[in-house]
């Protein structure tokens, strides 16, 4: 039926989580609705369980192999395909990002820009950063002695709660960046535009399972990935309750799960390395020289 | 096999001078311990007591790293990098010059091999030292940023098997970063931690830069919770890494873990087979097999197992296993009673699970902790001396077919410390050190270490790397 003065009646968009390339609803049927700030209601959002949550690490493991073995500079061109395709729906995650975070639509913009550009920087980082923090290493004695950086391997993200789109792509970026596979909680009460970042990552050739993204509450969800034990490295930024993070990062010692402490972070500073190196592991290779 | 008749060869106990009982080392002095009880450390060969030493309880604890945060503040934190490298030049300087002395006292201590004390261990642990130093000035060069900044004190805890090797792994780099440190020796090998405290006088280091706290498990637990340790660094069990890991949830404290490993040792059908057998038997009995990084799982191609095995064999036929300070000595003592008896519990269950145990003709001395160098065969992945971490001179042998099937069983471990790869092909070494998930490889080699070399795990074997640039960045803020 039209509306009154005639106009189209637009079609909305159904929320659903993002796990190895899919968009399923939470296996739970739960969904929670999502207002805006000044609490008007926007969407349901898909809210995702434990089952939920180690899908997606199994989807994260098994896109693994593949993503790290991928060659950086094929990453670097999937990571700048991504900023290529959010360009294309800037107005669509301004207009998300002004609503989840109640920010003015210029004010909005700008952080969609900076979110674009982030993907960017990361993109070129992927074919570097092996050079930075690798090394040829002189030993004493008739040896060839290198080190290397790799992936970790899966990392969980308890995504920043208030920045839904820059403090996201801060976070989820320099994981896979250098070969990661990533399972993310999105901001509780600022879901959407994770969700349609997702949608995103499904058309820029990012293989599925390397994004997993899940909708929901960090509180619950993130003592499951803590303690599961195919979780290589977990990013607690997200929690903002001490006590809560202390039994998080204790859960996560279960298998010496790398683990980045919550942090104050203003997503709007220069990145630095910090983060990237964070899930990487150093692999020093050794072989005798001789004739 | 006849075996070469050998007159002992003994390196003399003379050069060094052990004292009957030992206090901490806190704020450049030798103190009694005001709340824990005196232990006594004893040869692993031959079970008499070396000295006594005492046990840090939590006071002394606190005490220390009182001192090392006076220390801190007042002295080496505002120290010119400069200064800093030259104190740490002359300590590599004094260990070089008692290198025989500390040889000899960590053989007798510990129960490894001299010629091991004296061609590894002793060297390794000056060259850490002189490494290190050259890089106590040019710390804005070493990757963490332009004014990198110390963490302030560092609590550590290192393990028996290198005592004064993997106390200079941890000293040498914190010190150099600026930071000031309290260690604690393991309880059965405390002896050249407390000559290195006597060094550390020679040396004229200012009084709290360096302390030293013996005591066992309770002692190291005082040190790592002590709210005012910034820095943590362990090298151990998995076991007691987890339990640390878990005691500092919620601080910000700072942790890099050095753990076990069960390193699968690979050896493909054209590997250089002199090479191999020789690099099959450093890897697993250098040091007893008390190495987190051992090779104690042998993988072997199907196609050349029985060459492998038969020549592994008639090889171990031929090690010494006997007196740590006779110079043919390739095998020592077991460190301690509890490690034996955790050998020999595992290669109980060895045999128990259905492998077969098979250990060369040797006779073991009647005083003192010993256990044979052993290999068991027709292992599965399943078996627990496939899993676990033994840490004794036991090697278990797996086989496999294809590179493919190498890589899937050397990564199927909750560990990722170390692996060994034998092959004559270039491009397979590279492929295969690509596949492994694990912190070092060597190809063609096995147990290399060298202070340029970051050391360190994957998964389970901890966090963190030792050794070169990557070790230092470990003691900065950033």
């Amino acid at each position: 039926m039209p509306t009154k003065d005639g106009a189209r009646l637009e079609v909305r968009k159904t929320y659903k989580l993002y796990i190895g390339g899919a968009f399923p609803r939470s296996e739970s049927g739960r969904a929670y609705a999502v207002n805006n700030t000044k609490g008007k209601f926007l969407a349901n959002a898909s809210q995702a369980s434990r089952k939920d949550a180690r899908d997606a690490v199994v989807a994260a493991r098994k896109a693994f192999g593949g993503w790290s073995g991928k060659t950086a500079y094929n990453r670097g061109q999937i990571l700048y395909r991504i900023a290529e395709v959010m360009e294309g729906r800037h107005e669509q995650f301004s207009a998300e990002v002004a609503a989840s975070e109640g920010l003015s639509i210029s004010k909005a913009r700008a952080a969609v820009d900076a979110s674009i550009d982030r993907w960017v920087w990361y993109a070129g980082w992927a074919d570097k950063l092996a050079q930075i923090v690798g090394s040829s290493n002189p030993v004493a004695g008739p040896y060839f002695d290198f080190s290397l950086p790799e992936a970790t391997g899966i990392v969980a993200v308890l995504a920043p709660q208030e920045s839904s789109l820059l403090g996201l792509t801060s976070v989820i970026a320099p994981a896979i960046v250098s070969g990661n596979t990533v399972v993310a909680v999105s901001s509780f009460e600022r879901p959407l535009p994770a969700i349609t970042l997702g949608e995103v990552m499904a058309t820029s050739d990012l293989p599925g399972g390397v994004v997993n993204l899940l909708t929901g509450s960090a509180s619950e969800i993130g003592p499951w990935l803590a303690s599961h034990m195919d979780v290589n490295a977990i990013d607690l930024c997200g929690i903002s309750d001490p006590d809560e993070a202390r039994d998080l990062e204790a859960a996560s010692a279960e298998n010496l799960k790398r683990v980045r402490r919550p942090a104050v972070e203003d997503w709007s500073e220069s990145p630095g390395l910090s983060r990237m190196t964070q899930y990487l592991e150093l692999k020093t290779v050794w072989h005798p020289i001789g004739v | 096999m006849s075996r070469f008749e050998y007159a002992p060869a003994l390196e003399s106990r003379a050069i060094v001078d052990i004292k009957s009982s030992y206090g901490l080392f806190i704020n450049g002095a030798f103190t009694e311990a005001t709340d824990g009880k005196p232990f006594k450390t004893i040869s692993p060969a031959s079970e008499e007591v070396l000295a006594e030493v005492s046990e840090a309880g939590p006071a002394d604890v606190d005490k220390a790293v009182r001192a090392a945060r006076r220390a801190f503040d007042k002295v080496w934190g505002p120290m010119a990098g400069r200064d800093r490298a030259k104190y740490l030049y002359r300590i590599a300087r004094l260990i070089q010059e008692r290198a025989r002395e500390l040889a000899v006292l960590e053989s007798l201590d510990n129960g490894k091999p001299i010629r091991e004390s004296r061609d590894v261990d002793i060297p390794l642990v000056a060259a850490h030292f002189f490494y290190y130093a050259g890089w106590a000035d040019k710390l804005e060069y070493a990757g963490a940023g332009d004014d990198p900044q110390p963490w302030g004190v560092a609590g550590q805890v290192i393990p028996w098997n290198f005592p004064l090797l993997m106390l200079a792994w941890k000293i040498a780099p914190a010190l150099a970063a600026g930071n000031t440190v309290v260690l604690k020796p393991a309880e059965t090998t405390p002896l050249t931690a407390l000559a290195f405290a006597e060094i550390c006088q020679q040396a004229d280091l200012p009084p709290g830069v360096v302390n030293i706290v013996t005591g066992a498990g309770r002692t190291g637990q005082a040190l790592v919770e002590h709210p005012d340790v910034n820095k943590v660094a362990f090298t151990g069990s998995t076991a007691v890494g987890r339990a640390i890991a878990k005691s500092v949830a919620g601080t910000d404290k700072a942790v890099t873990l050095e753990l076990g490993g069960k390193a699968a040792n690979i050896v493909f059908e054209d590997a250089p087979i002199d090479q191999t057998i020789e690099g099959i038997v450093n890897g697993i009995f250098f040091n007893q097999g008390h190495v987190c990084c051992a090779g104690s799982r042998l993988l072997v191609q199907e196609s050349v197992y029985d060459e492998v095995l038969g020549r592994l064999k008639r090889r171990m036929e031929s090690l010494r296993v006997g007196d740590p300070l006779d110079k043919n000595t390739d095998i020592g003592a077991i460190n301690s009673a509890a490690q034996l008896a955790k050998i020999r519990e595992l290669s109980q269950v060895g045999e128990d699970e259905g492998s077969e145990r098979w250990s060369p003709e040797c006779e073991l001395p009647a005083q003192g902790f010993w256990f044979p160098p052993t290999v068991f065969t027709g292992v599965s992945q399943a078996h627990r001396i496939a899993r676990e971490e033994i840490f004794g001179p036991v090697l278990s042998v797996l086989t496999f077919r294809t590179p493919a099937e190498a890589v899937e069983k050397a990564n199927n471990t909750p560990f990722g410390l170390s692996a060994g790869i034998w092959t004559e092909k270039g491009s397979r070494i590279l492929w295969m050190a690509n596949q492994l998930r694990a912190g070092v490889v060597w190809a063609n080699t096995f147990n290399r270490f060298d202070p340029t070399s970051p050391f360190g795990g994957y998964k389970e074997s901890g966090y963190g790397r030792e050794g070169g640039r990557h070790g230092l960045e470990a003691y900065l803020a950033h």
